[in-house]
């Protein structure tokens, strides 16, 4: 995002070509850019800031006219809503958080088995027509999830697999392997396979080759392609809303966006639940950013 | 201990590039047995399939009198060193070294012991617990061949694994490994394309190409006689003049009139080529006795040496290596003349060694 604002700003005010000018258009440009980059981030943030913002203020304050930016009273009542019932006991919104949690981490658990060793397998065998199979399983992305939710709906349906975890995991998984595989084989193809031959010499099979030399080299890649997988599967919302209905199998993307739509609609909670939900996502993609450059710049290090 | 012997072997990969077309080597026990070749020739696929990380298409391979065609590595009892070193990135010095013996499951004292031992002979000392990444390319190179001595194989296999050292070190790490390899007996199998490397390191030299071999032979037998047009073309720097030639009684002579001494057993009625080693020939002041007339097109200055590439009204022009005492100048008229023993001669259209 950075380079496209770059960009868009170099050709503007750089005109004049005499050296005062382009320095005096190299301060101007400075200028231009940070506010360019300011208006931008308050663009992107002010959406953020007013979910936060939302979530501790009281019920009146949310509907103040005109609105309260800074003197509002700050309350965790919607949070404690979010977590535990009004009459006590669990909430339904804190069932729905769980089961994100089960069915997200399970589905990213098996992309990551299955997908790990295929990436392996393709990156170091020579497969039959491997660049078709490879276009096939990313193929299987191509679509949208809106194009073949009714065929699973009603594959689902004739299983019994509608409404339950298992089925969501499964469609997760099946989503993320494809993932998995492309970006972890472009991880293996950068840790050269002498350590396997070396280590096979020394007197290990392939397998342990594998598993002893290079899964280590690959774990910041895995950590990377998995919080990819972790955070598709968890903000995923139209399977999750078509595949599963009552409220102990359904996953928070369609729980929060349930409690829009009442004759009154609670934002506080609204907003509080969202803060819940879109809190993991930033802690791991903050935990593993360093990977998740490299993944996104693969090809471009080294070699 | 064990002699290697590789029987017809052809290995085709699944792309259907033919990397080795047909390769016979006999190669005997304690034996330092150089595979010379420019690249793309089949000398590292030759050397996977004797390693077992390549399986080969036909073909059989030996060691020590077992046919290991269907063993894997681990059951060869075989170490190899790579042109890329392989060492384990995370692991320090004195790991890399334990974990072939750790993979045997040998007791911690005689883990302790190989390690320490192979230290001592590559000198790794200092270096024990560093991690690769910390070492430079001279002391990485060395830890890798202490891995691969430590395991006492039953022979090495070495895949150029001196390219990425500069000249200096190259030189000295060859002088190394001959002297390592002659120290402790163990059969060798050196690949390089490097002929200067081939020629100081091998007691045999096999000359690959295009997945064959073209020549075996002591590096003396193939720098005199190199067994066809293309070990003649690639042996030597600068290489063999190649000058046709024809027989007419009893002399064999150039189209320049250049008299060469004649080999026995000439055939008849052939097209031919003489090799002559640029040093068996000889710039001389015009006229001198036995030579022809010639022109100096360009001489280089090697220190001691000089290489004078001479036009003497041949197909091509020669090149002569002289001492640095004698001195022409360029476009100067001179005499050339043969001063050498009978050189071998070649066949134009079989490529191949007649006499
Ligand atoms: N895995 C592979 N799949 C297909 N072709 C291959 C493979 N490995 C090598 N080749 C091809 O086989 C031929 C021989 O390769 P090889 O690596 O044995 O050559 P080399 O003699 O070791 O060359 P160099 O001196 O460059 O290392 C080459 O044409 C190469 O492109
Ligand atoms: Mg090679």
């Amino acid at each position: 995002m950075a380079v496209s604002v770059d960009e868009a700003v170099s050709t503007g005010p750089v005109r004049d070509h005499t050296p005062s000018a382009r320095r005096f258009g190299g301060r101007g440009r400075f200028v231009l850019e940070v506010a360019l980059l300011t208006v931008l981030a308050v663009v992107m943030l002010f959406p953020v800031l007013w979910m936060i913002e939302t979530s501790i203020k009281e019920n009146r304050d949310v509907y103040a006219i005109p609105a309260k930016f800074f003197d509002f009273k700050v309350t965790m009542d919607h949070f404690k809503d979010v977590f535990v019932a009004s009459g006590g006991g669990r909430s339904t919104l804190s069932v729905s958080f769980l089961n994100s949690v089960v069915v997200a981490g399970v589905s990213t658990a098996l992309a990551t088995v299955l997908g790990v060793p295929a990436a392996w397998a393709y990156s170091r065998f020579a497969v039959k027509a491997k660049k078709d199979q490879l276009f096939f399983i990313l193929s299987t992305r191509f679509m949208p999830p809106v194009v073949v939710v009714i065929p699973i709906f009603l594959m689902y349906r004739q299983v019994g697999l509608i409404d339950t975890q298992l089925g969501l995991i499964l469609i997760y998984t099946a989503f993320n392997v494809p993932f998995t595989i492309w970006m972890m084989k472009g991880f293996v193809d950068e840790v050269p396979a002498e350590y396997e031959d070396a280590a096979m010499l020394d007197g290990y099979t392939r397998l342990q080759a594998f598993w002893r030399f290079t899964l280590p080299l690959l774990l910041p890649g895995i950590a990377a392609t998995a919080v990819f997988a972790l955070i598709f599967s968890w903000n995923e919302f139209v399977f999750a809303t078509f595949l599963t209905s009552s409220d102990n199998v359904r996953t928070a993307p369609p729980a929060i966006a349930g409690l829009i739509g009442g004759t009154t609609v609670d934002w506080g909670l609204v907003a509080a639940a969202s803060v819940v939900f879109a809190l993991p996502v930033l802690v791991f993609a903050y935990l593993v950013r360093k990977h998740l450059v490299a993944g996104v710049t693969l090809g471009a290090v080294r070699r | 201990m064990a002699g290697i012997e590789v029987t017809a072997l052809h290995k085709r990969y699944p792309d259907g590039t033919v990397a080795v077309d047909h390769v016979d080597l006999s190669i005997g026990d304690g034996e330092l047995f150089v595979m010379l070749g420019p690249s793309g020739c089949g000398k590292t696929t030759t050397l996977r399939a004797i390693a077992g990380l390549e399986r080969q298409t036909t073909g059989d391979i030996r060691i020590g009198n077992t046919l290991v065609n269907d063993l894997p590595p681990a059951e060869r009892d075989i170490a190899m060193v790579f042109q890329f070193y392989a060492l384990y990135p995370h692991l320090r010095t004195r790991d890399n070294l334990a974990f072939p013996l750790r993979a045997e499951g040998l007791p911690k004292a005689e883990v302790r012991e190989r390690v320490d031992e192979a230290a001592r002979l590559m000198r790794l000392g200092p270096l024990l617990d560093r991690r690769p990444r910390r070492l430079s390319g001279g002391e990485q190179q060395r830890v890798a061949l202490a891995r691969a001595l430590v395991r006492r194989p039953r022979a090495f296999l070495m895949d150029e694994p001196l390219t990425n050292l500069d000249a200096e070190l190259r030189a000295d790490m060859r002088t190394e490994i001959k002297h390592l390899q002659g120290e402790l007996g163990t059969t060798m199998v050196y690949v390089t394309h490097d002929q200067v490397e081939a020629m100081s390191l091998g007691h045999r030299i096999a000359i690959l190409n295009k997945g064959r071999v073209e020549q075996i032979g002591t590096p003396l037998e193939v720098y005199d006689r190199p067994a066809s047009l293309f070990c003649a073309a690639f042996i030597g720097s600068p290489p063999m003049n190649l000058i046709e030639v024809e027989v007419a009684d009893g002399k064999l002579r150039s189209q320049s009139g250049l008299v060469l001494t004649p080999p026995p057993g000439l055939p008849r009625d052939r097209c031919l080529v003489a090799g002559v080693r640029p040093e068996a020939l000889e710039v001389t002041e015009p006229g001198a006795e036995r030579s022809v007339p010639a022109r100096v097109v360009s001489a280089e200055w090697l220190g001691d040496e000089i290489i004078y590439v001479v036009d003497h009204g041949g197909q091509r022009d020669v090149r002569v290596r002289m001492p640095s005492t004698v001195r022409f100048a360029a476009d100067a008229p001179v005499g050339l003349r043969h001063s050498g023993g009978p050189p071998p001669v070649y066949d134009v259209s079989t490529e191949e060694l007649v006499a």
